[in-house]
């Protein structure tokens, strides 16, 4: 296995974007990363995108295909990866084993979702595909919903209150605000969020990701040829996924993410670190409880505690482990398919230290995590400075 | 989401009757039926069986922002509910407010319309709980 690079990086602005249909959106954050790696383009030899939905979402399949032909990569290889909200890490994860198998020398990794074209409804029922159809969501669950069915029983278990879901959207909304690429740039308070809307008891609106156009790229290399390109080529150290029951209910706790634990296990063993090493992380936090798990899950705080954790301002920036500098999925948007290759720009930049105003001080290793449905598919990927 | 005549044709036995399996290797029951027990894999030899419908709630929600076929109902409890034989599922709690509801409340199972299509189309039936008093 050869060792693997992140070499340029790129994204669109997530958002709302009218003017702007799937193939612009994909186009933008793919040149964005294509010149950031000093490429011209035809030294690349391979291509993965991760996309959720946009079949449903466009009328569009063959996504692969298509963004070869605008991109003017053809003949190319290039193919679509799903896993729900985890497609973009899965994604990020066909690259990287293409290049460390040796196959390929120069992989593009995108990650994109046209959401706003269709109204709010819609695009809620097309991402409960995200979890067991006919024994989940054709019952009467929604994806918020079943979330609440985590969060309750998590409040249950240990004692966690909504304040403690709230200060993880406080947290990043006050992230958000100082990435231009966010949707949201506008901080929050506790009492705002807790007397938003009740979406899904006890979720409310201000505990839920929304719905956003966005689309986000990487290219990758081998890292001896990286350097050759390179002045700060960022090492993907680890690359590991893991997966559990499609359905909430046929686990055995709903408390944790197991196929989270299993994935950051084998990363953390792949990369020779503990959660301690970690300086800077992006995880899915589609809604706060998912952030309250997975720091848990991920190793940076005992279960149960993770919601404490939280209200006391320890995953801030530049507190005892940033998390989800980007804004997350909550500030930041969730186009489902761009969320896992946006995690591996956002690293990238805050560890070649391009994050700006919500730089990490001294960041030199980092970390993403990408769930898909409600814990069905985890991806975590280690990254380090060279 | 609409589901298709042939879909909810095919999931009469489990919705109507709570048709689930059991593994004879390991005992474990499961709902819906799996054909491949996964703790025991290829050792594994699943048989028919049947829930008798009572079990406890696992965990509950109450749902504001509707699923697609639910939007008359809003809001309705929505839980995860842990059957006494083992297995657990996702069911509307129904006959109750939210007041009324903690973990571990004993409910049963009850034949309920659960969506149905256009005023022409299909209905679709199915089980939900209620609290047993």
């Amino acid at each position: 296995m050869r060792r693997v690079a992140i070499i340029g990086v790129g994204m669109t602005k997530f958002g709302e974007h009218w003017e702007k249909g799937f193939r612009e959106l994909v186009i933008e954050a793919g040149l964005k990363a294509i010149t950031d790696a000093g490429l011209q383009g035809n030294e690349i030899s391979a291509g993965y995108v991760g996309n959720m939905a946009s079949g449903s979402l466009i009328g569009q399949e063959h996504v692969g295909a298509l963004i070869a032909d605008q991109m003017g990569l053809n003949p190319i290889p290039i193919t679509r990866v799903e896993a729900a909200c985890a497609s973009g890490g899965a994604a990020l994860r066909q690259g990287y084993l293409a290049v460390a198998s040796g196959l390929h020398d120069f992989v593009v990794v995108g990650g994109v979702e046209k959401m706003n074209d269709l109204d709010t409804n819609a695009v809620s029922q097309i991402l409960g595909g995200a979890g067991d159809q006919e024994w989940e969501l054709f019952l009467g669950a929604t994806f918020p919903g079943i979330y609440a069915l985590a969060a309750r029983r998590y409040m249950h278990e240990f004692g966690a209150t909504e304040e403690m879901m709230a200060a993880v959207a406080v947290k990043n909304h006050d992230n958000g605000s100082l990435n231009p690429y966010a949707q949201f740039q506008n901080k929050i308070d506790i009492e705002k969020v807790m007397k938003s809307k009740i979406v899904a008891d006890p979720l409310k609106v201000f505990d839920c990701s929304p719905i956003t156009d966005g689309a986000a790229a990487v290219v990758l290399a081998s890292l001896d040829i990286a350097k050759k390109h390179n002045e700060q080529p960022i090492e993907i150290v680890a690359s590991a996924q893991a997966s559990d029951t499609l359905a909430l209910h046929s686990r055995e706790k709903i408390t944790e993410l197991k196929a989270t634990k299993i994935a950051a296990q084998k990363a953390y063993d792949l990369a020779k670190i503990t959660s301690k090493d970690v300086d800077v992380c992006e995880v899915h936090d589609c809604f706060t409880i998912a952030e309250i798990l997975a720091t848990e899950d991920l190793g940076f705080f005992k279960k149960g505690e993770g919601g404490k954790a939280a209200l006391e301002g320890r995953t801030a920036l530049n507190s005892e482990i940033s998390i989800n500098t980007s804004g997350g999925l909550k500030a930041a948007g969730h186009p489902v398919g761009a969320t896992g290759v946006k995690q591996a720009v956002e690293i990238t930049w805050q560890l070649r230290g391009q994050a700006e105003k919500r730089q990490v001080k001294d960041a030199e290793v980092g970390l993403s995590h990408n769930v898909g449905g409600s814990g069905a598919t985890a991806v975590v990927h280690v990254y380090k400075k060279v | 989401m609409k589901e298709s005549i042939p879909l909810t044709w095919r999931r009469i036995p489990e919705r109507y009757r709570l048709k689930g399996s059991q593994c004879e290797t390991c005992s474990t029951t499961f709902f819906p039926p799996r054909i491949i027990c996964p703790k025991c894999r290829r050792k594994g030899k699943m048989k028919e069986f049947h829930f008798a419908g009572k079990g406890k709630v696992f965990t509950f929600t109450e749902i504001h922002s509707p699923a697609s076929g639910f939007e008359n109902q809003v809001p309705y409890l929505f839980a995860i509910i842990e059957l006494d034989e083992g297995a657990k599922l996702s069911a509307q709690i129904v006959d109750a407010r939210k007041e009324d509801v903690k973990i571990g409340d004993k409910v049963e199972a009850v034949f309920r319309k659960i969506q149905s299509d256009d005023p022409e189309g299909l209905i679709h039936y199915g089980f939900k709980f209620r609290l047993v008093k």
